[in-house]
C-alpha cells in the first residue's frame, strides 16, 4: 500500500509542476505583459517604453527562468536603474536591498501582490477560499447524502416506478447547467415580481418580499437560510443528478450479481440484502465519482459565485482573469490544480482501501 | 394593436415552427414504418425514453435547419421602444408586411428574444456536434494505440490526458479563450495539430483495409488527402483559395479549446474499451493470420466498441453544448451581438428580478436540448445492451 | 426459533414437481421455457437433471427456489416441497425455507460469494437468520463446517475474503454455506463446470459423502452424463423444455427408451469409440429455439425414428415403461423401436497416413516476467510458462496436448503462432526456424500454413462483420486469388467444406448457433490451406451433440488436406477418441508423452493417472479406480521446488531421500517412445494398474 501511495504522490507532484508551468506560460504571454505594463505604467506608453517596463519589472528573460523565480528555486531578479534605486522581486518598496532574501517564490510563501485588489495575493486568496469553503461544505452536506440515497433507492429495484421517476429526474438535473438552474431558481423563488414570491407574500406566508434572496453577498458575513439556499442548491443540483446516476448504475449492477442471488436464496430478507450485501459493494464506484466531481464542482462554484455575487474563490478567479491580474490568476490556478490533484489521490487511495479485492491482493 | 395573451403566444409560436413539425412528422412516420431495418436507430423506437430524447433532438436539429423560416424578426435588429418588452408585445415600427409581434418579448438591447433563441439553436448545433466529432477523432486515434500496445506509449499518452483532465475546465477556458491567445496565434497551432487527426484517422482506416489492393487503396487515400488538406488549410490556416472552408479566429479559438477539453475523455473511454476487447478471440484470430495492428484496431476492435461510443457521443454533444453556454455566459470568445444562448442568459440575468424572459427563454432552450441528448443517450444505451 | 418444517411425513417425497410449466415474458411475446415437467425426489435420493444448454434444466432449479426474476413466471403445475406447495407461498414464507430447507450451489463459485464480506460472516449469516443463533456460536459452527468440507486451516479461511482462496476452495465454501443449516434438499447447478477436472473430482467426492452424512436429498443439474452417473441415483433427461426420459441411472444408461437419450449417448466419446473404426454419430439439425419449437414431439425433426403425421400430430405425454423402476419416456414409438440395433449411419473411415515431420520443437522455453502485487512496483517475478518443451508432429497426425489450467498449453500455442517469441529453444516449421520470428515478420506463406481454431464460439468471430466478409478477409490477407469474384467463390467453397449453407455468407455472427460459429472459425482457419492447425479446446464450450459434429468435421478436413492437428484439450475422453499421440502437461512441463494407447495404459505418470481417474465416464460397464488429488493446482507464479507435481502426488512416498522435493525428474523412455518425467523406479511404474477397466459385455 505504501509504495503505491508514494508513487501516486510522485506522479501528482510531476503533474502539478507541468500544470503550473503551463498556467505560468499562459498567464505570462507577451500580450498579457504588455497589457500589464499599460495598466501599471501608463496607457499611453510607447512600444519601447513598454518593452523596457517589462524588462525592468522582471518579466524579461526566459519563461523557464521566470517560472523558477516565481516558484522560488531560482534567485529573484534584482535590478538597479539609472537613478541608482535597486529594485527586485524580493525587495519590498523602501526596504534595504541588502537584507532581502535571495529566493522568494511560492515555496517561500511569497505569492506576490495582486494588482487588482492592491493587497498581497495571500490575503485575497485566504479570504475568498474561506467563503468558498463554507459554500462547498454546505454543498457537500446536501449533495452527497441526497444523491447516494436516491441512487441506492432507484438502483435497488431496477425498472420499478420509483426507479423510473428518480432516473428521469436525475437526467433532467444533469441536463441543467448551473447558469440555467441558477437563473430559473432566481426567477422562480427570488423575484419580487414573478415566480412564487409575490403570491406567498400576498397570502402572508412570508414577511419578506421574496422567498429567497437572489444574491448571496450578505452570506459572506452572515450565512442565513434566505441568502445561502439558492447558491447551494444550484451547485448541488447538477451533482446530485450525476452522482445519483452513477450510484444507481453501480447499485443495479451489484443487484444482478450472483452473490446477491446467493444471499437472497440463503433466506436473507430484501432489506438485509441491500444493507448488508449490496451497499458496500455498490458504493465503491460512486466514491471515486464524488471525488472526481471536484473539477466540475469548481466550475459550478465559479458560475454560482458570479451569478450570486458571492466573493469567494470562483469570483476572485473571474476577476483576476478579467483584470489581467497575473499573480492572482496564477495563485488561483495553483489552488485549483492542487484541489483537483489531491481529490484524485484520495479517490485512488480510497478506491483501493474500500475494495478488499485489491487491498489484500 | 393589443399584446397577445399567453394562449395566443403559444399558438403563434407553435405555428411558426410549422416546418419543424412537418419534418419531424415525416421522419417519425418513415422511421417507425421501417424501424426493423434500421438497426440500432430503428430500435430506438422501441424505447419510450429514447424516442422522446430523439424527438427533442430532432426538434432542435430541424429548428436549426429551418431557422430562417421560423424567425419572426432579424435577431440582430434593434427596435426602439421594445427594450425589455413583455412577451407578446406588438412590434413597434416594423414594416406592414413584416411580423407584427415580439412573440417572447424583447431583450435589454430591444431585440426579439424568440428569433434570437431560434438563431442560437443554429449556432449551437453547428459547433457542438462538429467539435465533438473532432474530439472523437483525436481521442480515438490516440486511444486505440494506447490501449492496444500499452507500455510506454500508453503511459505517456495517459499522463498527458490526465494532465488535461486535471485542469478545471473553467480555468482552462479563462486561460485559453482570450484575445491575447488569439493574438499570439496559439489557436492556429492547436488547430494545426488537432485538425490533422481526422485526416490521419481516415487515411489509416482505408490503408489498413485495402493495402493488399494498391489501386483501390491509392484511390481512396488520394481522395481523402485532397479533400482533407483542402479543408485543413481552410479551417486551420484560413488559407483556402476558394473560401469554402473558413473559420473566424474567435470561433476557431472556441472550437479548438472545446475539442482540446473533450479529447482526453474520449481517449480514456476508447483506451479502456480497447483493453477489454483486445483479449477477444477474434482479435487473436486477426493476429494469427498476420493482420497489421492498425487493421485490428480500426476494423476488428473499433466497430465492436461502437455502442458505448455512440452513447458517449450523444452525452458529449450535450456536455459540449453546456461548455459553449459556459463560454458565452462568461463572455469568452463570442461577440456580444451573437444570439449565442450562453451570452444571452448572461445578458438577461442582470435584470432577472424584473424581466426574467430574456434569460429564461435561452435557458430553457439549452436545458431542453441537453435533456434531449441525455435521454437519447439513455435510450441508445438501453437498446444497445439488449442485443 | 427455527425455520424447519416439522409436520412432514418422511415417507412422502421431499420434492414433488407436478406438470410444471414456466414461461418468460418479453415485450414481444411469451417464451415457454419449461413445459409439463414432473419429477419426484425422495428423501436421501440424488436426482440428476441432464440436458444441453437451453433445455430448461436451470429454470426448473430456479423455479424450485422461486427465483425466476422479473420476467419469469410459473404458468402451471405445482411444486410440492415436504407436501407444501411452493408456487403459492408468500415471499415471507419462502424466505424461511430458502437457505434452511432448500439450499443451492452454483456454477461460478467466485461470483456467488460476496467479495466484500469475510467468509466466516457469509457462512454464519445462515444459522443467524434461520435459527436465531448467537453470532459467536454461528462462527464456531462455520469453522466446523469449513473443516467438514475438508479445507485446511479453517481458522484462517473463515477470516479471509473470497478472492484470497482458489477456485476449488471457493466452491467448497459455497458447499459449506449450503450445508450450514442442514437443508433437506440441495440443488446443485453445474457445480463443477468452472473447475479443473482433478479439482472437480474432489468436489464430487465431497458432495457425495456429505449427502450421505447429512441425509440430504439432491437435485443435481449437469450437462455431463458421466458426472450424473457418479453422483446420482436417478436421472431425468430434458430436451427443449420437456423431460423426455426419467428413471434410475442404470436403467436409463443401459436401457434407454427415448431416441434423444440414445442419440446423446452415441454422440459422446466413450471408451471404445474410435475416430476411424467407430466414429461418433452426431445428432443432425439444431436445437430448436424456444419460440420455434415444432408441433408434436420436440425432438421429431432430428429423430431417426420420426414418423410424419404421428410424431408431429399432438403433444406427446410421458409414458410409463412397464417393469422399470419408475422409468418413463416421452416417446410415442418406444415400444416399436428396436433398441438393440446398431446405428445405421455409422460409417467406418480410413485412417490418415502419417507423413513426414512438419513441426519440431526442441527444448522450447517461454518465461514471462510479471510484477507482483496490485500496486505495481514490487519485485519482478518470472513465470515459467513453458519449460523444455520438445516434440515432433507429423503430417496428417493429431497430436493432443492435455493439461489443466496453468499448464502452459495456451502459451505454447501463442509461441507457435508467433504471437509471442520463445525465450529459448527452437521451433522448426517445414524446415524453417521460426522460434524468434514474430508473426509480423513471418511471410504470408508461413502464416497461412499455421492457423488456429479458438475455444469460445461466442468470441471467435467479429460480431460486427458478416460471415462471408470475415472469410474473404482471410483470403485477401493470404493473397488468394486475383479478383474479388475469385475470392468470393472460394469463400462459398469453404462454407461447403464446413457443411454450412452458402446463404450463411450474408449472416451476422449473432444469427448463428455456437456450433455454426465454430464451423465458420474452422473455415477461416483453412482459408489459406493450413497445414498445421492448432485447435485450442475447439469443442469444450459446445453442447455434446454438437461436439461430435464439429470434431468429425475437423477429422474430415484433416483427412482431405493431410493437416497436422495440434489438439489442445483438458478432456481426456475426446483426446482418446481422436488423437494419435498425446502430450500431457503440468505447470509448464511435459510430464508424459507417447502414442494414445501408451498414455492411456500403465505405466502412467502419477499426474496422468489422476487425470484419467478424474474424468467421469458415462458408461455403467466401466469401473474406475478413484484417485482424488489433494489440494489445488499450484500457481505458475510460485511453482513448488523439485518435481512440479510433488505437492499432490500420491506416489511421492515411494521415492527415497525426498528426491521429489529437490530435483526435477529427468524425462525417461519407458519403451517404444513412451516418455515419463518421474523419479519413480521402473519396478514401481511396472506395478501400476490400469485406472479404467471395461467390464466384458
Amino acid at each position: 500500500m505504501f509504495p503505491f501511495v508514494l508513487r501516486r504522490l510522485g506522479l501528482m507532484l510531476l503533474t502539478a509542476f507541468v500544470l503550473t508551468f503551463a498556467v505560468f506560460c499562459l498567464t505570462n504571454l507577451q500580450p498579457n505583459l504588455e497589457k500589464l505594463a499599460r495598466s501599471e505604467g501608463s496607457v499611453r506608453m510607447s512600444d519601447d517604453a513598454i518593452a523596457s517596463w517589462i524588462v525592468n519589472n522582471g518579466h524579461g528573460g526566459s519563461m523557464l527562468n521566470r517560472y523558477g523565480e516565481w516558484l522560488g528555486v531560482v534567485p529573484g531578479w534584482v535590478r538597479t536603474d539609472d537613478k541608482g534605486v535597486t529594485r527586485g522581486r524580493c525587495i519590498a518598496d523602501g526596504s534595504d536591498p541588502a537584507q532581502a532574501a535571495t529566493y522568494c517564490g511560492i515555496l517561500q510563501g511569497n505569492w506576490g501582490f495582486s494588482t487588482f485588489a492592491k493587497v498581497p495575493v495571500t490575503t485575497v486568496l485566504g479570504r475568498s477560499l474561506g467563503h468558498t469553503g463554507w459554500l462547498m461544505l454546505a454543498v457537500m452536506l446536501v449533495m452527497v447524502p441526497t444523491s447516494l440515497f436516491l441512487g441506492v433507492l432507484s438502483g435497488m429495484r431496477e425498472g420499478s416506478r420509483t426507479d423510473r421517476v428518480l432516473s428521469t429526474l436525475a437526467i433532467v438535473t444533469t441536463a441543467t447547467p448551473e447558469y440555467v438552474s441558477g437563473v430559473i431558481f432566481v426567477a422562480l423563488l427570488a423575484s419580487a415580481t414573478v415566480g412564487v414570491s409575490p403570491h406567498l407574500n400576498e397570502w402572508g406566508w412570508i414577511s419578506d418580499k421574496t422567498l429567497f434572496q437572489g444574491t448571496a453577498t450578505s452570506a459572506m458575513d452572515d450565512i442565513t437560510w434566505r441568502n445561502f439556499t439558492l447558491p447551494v442548491m444550484t451547485i448541488a443540483l447538477y451533482g446530485i443528478g450525476y452522482i445519483a446516476r452513477m450510484t444507481r448504475a453501480s447499485m443495479t449492477e451489484v443487484m444482478t450479481q450472483q452473490y446477491i442471488r446467493t444471499a437472497r436464496l440463503k433466506g436473507v430478507s430484501f432489506r438485509q440484502v441491500v444493507m448488508k450485501h449490496a451497499l458496500r459493494n455498490a458504493l465503491i464506484a460512486p466514491f471515486t465519482v464524488i471525488m472526481l466531481q471536484f473539477p466540475w464542482l469548481l466550475n459550478g462554484v465559479v458560475i454560482v459565485e458570479t451569478l450570486f455575487n458571492y466573493k469567494g474563490f470562483g469570483w476572485t478567479l473571474v476577476q483576476a482573469a478579467g483584470n489581467n491580474d497575473i499573480n492572482l490568476l496564477l495563485a488561483c490556478s495553483v489552488v485549483a490544480v492542487f484541489v483537483v490533484l489531491v481529490t484524485q489521490l484520495i479517490s485512488d487511495v480510497g478506491y483501493v482501501f474500500l475494495n478488499p479485492r485489491i487491498r489484500l491482493a | 394593436m393589443d399584446a397577445l395573451s399567453w394562449g395566443s403566444i403559444l399558438a403563434h409560436s407553435v405555428a411558426r415552427f410549422l416546418p419543424v413539425w412537418i419534418a419531424m412528422a415525416v421522419t417519425f412516420a418513415l422511421s417507425v414504418r421501417y424501424k426493423r431495418r434500421l438497426g440500432l436507430y430503428g430500435k430506438l423506437y422501441d424505447s419510450p425514453v429514447g424516442m422522446v430524447g430523439f424527438g427533442i433532438v430532432l426538434f432542435w436539429i430541424c429548428t436549426a435547419i429551418f431557422a430562417d423560416l421560423i424567425i419572426t424578426q432579424d435577431p440582430l435588429k434593434v427596435l426602439s421602444g421594445m427594450k425589455n418588452a413583455l412577451p407578446g408585445s406588438p412590434a413597434k415600427g416594423v414594416a406592414e408586411d413584416a411580423y407584427q409581434y415580439y412573440l417572447l418579448g424583447g431583450d435589454n438591447g430591444a431585440r426579439d428574444v424568440f428569433s434570437r433563441m431560434v438563431m442560437g439553436a443554429r449556432e449551437v448545433l453547428i459547433i457542438a456536434p462538429a467539435a465533438t466529432l473532432f474530439a472523437f477523432m483525436v481521442g480515438i486515434t490516440l486511444g486505440l494505440p494506447a490501449g492496444y500496445f500499452g507500455g510506454r506509449l500508453d503511459t505517456v499518452l495517459s499522463f498527458i490526458a490526465n494532465l488535461v483532465l486535471a485542469f478545471p475546465v473553467i480555468l482552462l477556458f479563462y486561460l485559453l479563450v482570450t484575445p491575447e491567445i488569439v493574438q499570439i496565434g496559439i489557436p492556429t497551432y492547436m488547430a494545426a495539430v488537432l485538425f490533422l487527426f481526422p485526416i490521419l484517422f481516415v487515411v489509416v482506416l482505408f490503408n489498413s483495409r485495402y493495402f493488399m489492393v494498391p489501386a483501390r487503396r491509392n484511390l481512396y487515400v488520394g481522395i481523402v488527402l485532397v479533400i482533407g488538406f483542402w479543408a485543413y488549410a481552410g479551417l486551420a490556416f484560413d488559407a483556402d483559395p476558394t473560401g469554402l472552408w473558413h473559420m473566424d479566429p474567435n470561433l476557431l479559438n472556441v472550437f479548438v479549446s472545446v475539442v482540446f477539453v473533450n479529447s482526453p475523455g474520449v481517449f480514456r473511454i476508447v483506451r479502456g474499451m480497447v483493453m477489454d476487447i483486445k483479449a477477444r478471440d477474434y482479435v487473436a484470430a486477426g493476429q494469427t493470420r498476420g493482420e497489421g495492428p492498425w487493421y485490428i484496431m480500426l476494423w476488428e476492435i473499433l466497430p465492436n466498441a461502437r455502442g458505448p461510443l455512440i452513447v458517449d457521443f450523444c452525452l458529449r454533444i450535450g456536455y459540449t453544448t453546456i461548455l459553449l453556454g459556459t463560454l458565452g455566459f462568461f463572455g469568452l470568445g463570442v461577440s456580444p451581438e451573437s444570439p449565442n444562448w450562453g451570452s444571452t442568459i448572461n445578458a438577461g440575468r442582470k435584470l432577472l428580478n424584473l424581466f426574467p424572459h430574456p434569460a429564461l427563454v435561452p435557458a430553457f432552450a439549452l436545458m431542453l436540448l441537453v435533456l434531449g441528448l441525455n435521454l437519447l443517450a439513455d435510450g441508445l444505451r438501453e437498446e444497445s445492451l439488449k442485443d | 426459533m427455527s425455520d424447519k418444517i416439522t409436520d412432514w411425513d418422511p415417507s412422502t417425497p421431499i420434492l414433488q414437481i407436478e406438470n410444471l410449466s414456466i414461461s418468460f415474458f418479453t415485450r414481444m411475446r411469451e417464451i415457454p421455457a419449461v413445459m409439463d415437467f414432473s419429477c419426484t425426489v425422495r428423501a436421501g435420493e440424488a436426482m440428476g437433471l441432464v440436458g444441453e444448454s437451453g433445455c430448461g434444466k436451470s429454470t426448473v432449479a430456479l423455479a424450485v427456489m422461486r427465483d425466476l426474476g422479473k420476467n419469469g413466471r410459473i404458468t402451471g403445475g405445482r411444486i410440492l416441497f415436504k407436501s407444501r406447495d411452493l408456487t403459492t407461498m408468500s415471499d415471507e414464507e419462502l424466505r424461511h425455507i430458502r437457505g434452511s430447507e432448500i439450499a443451492m450451489i452454483y456454477q461460478e463459485p467466485m461470483a456467488s460469494l460476496n467479495p466484500a464480506m469475510k467468509i466466516g460472516a457469509q457462512l454464519a449469516e445462515v444459522p443467524m437468520i434461520h435459527e436465531g443463533m448467537a453470532k459467536a456460536d454461528a462462527w464456531a459452527l462455520a469453522r466446523q463446517i469449513v473443516a467438514d468440507v475438508r479445507l485446511p486451516d479453517p481458522d484462517r479461511i473463515i477470516n479471509s475474503y473470497p478472492h484470497q482462496l482458489s477456485g476449488g476452495q471457493q466452491q467448497r465454501i459455497v458447499i459449506a454455506m449450503a450445508l450450514m443449516s442442514k437443508p433437506a434438499l440441495l440443488i446443485l447447478d453445474e457445480p463443477t463446470t468452472a473447475l479443473d477436472v482433478t479439482v472437480e473430482a474432489g468436489i464430487v467426492d465431497l458432495v457425495k459423502d456429505l449427502g450421505e452424512k447429512y441425509g440430504t436429498s439432491m437435485l443435481f443439474i449437469s450437462h455431463n452424463l458421466g458426472l450424473v452417473m457418479d453422483v446420482c441415483d436417478r436421472i431425468c433427461v430434458m430436451y427443449s423444455g420437456e423431460a423426455v426420459e426419467t428413471g434410475n441411472v442404470t436403467e436409463v444408461f443401459d436401457e434407454m427408451r427415448h431416441p434423444y437419450t440414445q442419440a446423446l449417448f452415441r454422440s459422446i466419446p466413450l471408451p471404445g469409440a474410435d475416430k476411424n473404426s467407430r466414429p461418433l454419430i452426431s445428432i443432425p439439425g439444431n436445437f430448436p429455439l424456444p419460440h420455434e419449437r415444432p408441433p408434436g414431439c420436440n425432438f421429431g425433426p432430428r429423430c431417426d425414428y420420426f414418423e410424419k403425421g404421428r410424431c408431429d400430430a399432438a403433444d406427446v405425454a410421458m409414458d410409463e415403461v412397464p417393469g422399470g423402476d419408475r422409468h418413463g419416456t416421452r416417446c410415442l414409438k418406444w415400444r416399436e423401436i428396436d433398441w438393440t440395433a446398431p446405428p445405421a449411419a455409422r460409417v467406418a473411415k480410413e485412417k490418415t497416413p502419417i507423413g513426414k515431420v512438419v513441426l519440431k520443437m526442441d527444448d522450447l522455453k517461454k518465461y514471462y516476467s510479471v510484477s507482483s502485487g496490485a500496486f505495481g512496483g514490487g519485485n519482478k517475478k518470472v513465470v515459467k510458462a513453458n519449460e523444455t518443451l520438445s516434440f515432433e508432429a507429423h503430417e496428417g497426425e493429431t497430436l493432443a496436448i492435455v493439461g489443466e489450467s496453468g499448464c502452459g498449453k495456451s502459451t505454447f500455442a501463442k509461441v507457435l503462432m508467433g504471437l509471442e517469441t520463445a525465450t529459448s529453444g527452437s521451433i522448426m516449421l517445414f524446415d524453417e526456424n521460426v522460434q524468434s520470428t514474430p508473426i509480423q515478420k513471418r511471410n504470408t506463406d508461413t502464416v497461412s500454413r499455421v492457423q488456429m481454431v479458438f475455444q469460445n464460439p461466442f468470441d471467435t468471430l467479429n460480431p460486427s462483420m458478416n460471415v462471408g466478409r470475415q472469410i474473404i478477409r482471410a483470403l485477401e490477407i493470404f493473397k488468394y486469388g486475383n479478383s474479388d469474384q475469385e475470392r468470393h467463390n472460394r469463400m462459398l467453397e469453404l462454407l461447403d467444406l464446413v457443411k454450412l449453407p452458402r446463404a450463411f455468407a450474408d449472416r451476422m455472427p449473432r444469427q448463428l448457433s455456437g456450433g455454426q460459429k465454430q464451423r465458420v472459425g474452422i473455415a477461416r482457419a483453412f482459408a489459406g490451406g493450413a497445414k498445421v492447425v492448432v485447435a485450442d479446446e475447439p469443442v469444450s464450450a459446445l453442447d455434446v451433440s454438437v461436439q461430435a459434429a464439429v470434431t468429425d468435421l475437423l477429422m474430415d478436413i484433416q483427412r482431405e488436406n493431410k493437416t497436422t492437428l495440434l489438439f489442445i484439450s483438458h478432456d481426456l475422453s475426446i483426446v482418446r477418441y481422436l488423437s494419435d499421440r498425446v502430450l500431457v502437461m503440468y505447470l509448464g512441463h511435459v510430464v508424459e508423452t507417447g502414442t494414445t494407447d501408451q498414455v492411456f495404459a500403465p505405466p502412467y505418470h502419477p499426474y496422468t493417472e489422476a487425470l484419467l481417474s478424474a474424468v467421469p465416464i458415462a458408461d455403467t460397464h466401466v469401473t474406475r479406480q478413484r484417485i482424488v488429488l489433494e489440494g489445488d493446482i499450484p500457481s505458475a507464479l510460485n511453482p513448488p521446488p523439485g518435481c512440479p507435481f510433488q505437492t499432490r502426488c500420491r506416489w511421492k512416498s515411494q521415492v527415497p531421500d525426498g528426491l521429489c522435493d529437490r530435483e526435477m525428474p529427468p524425462m525417461r523412455d519407458v519403451g517404444g517412445g513412451h516418455q515419463i518425467k518421474c523419479h519413480l523406479s521402473a519396478e514401481i511404474l511396472a506395478r501400476m494398474e490400469p485406472v479404467i477397466k471395461v467390464a466384458a459385455e
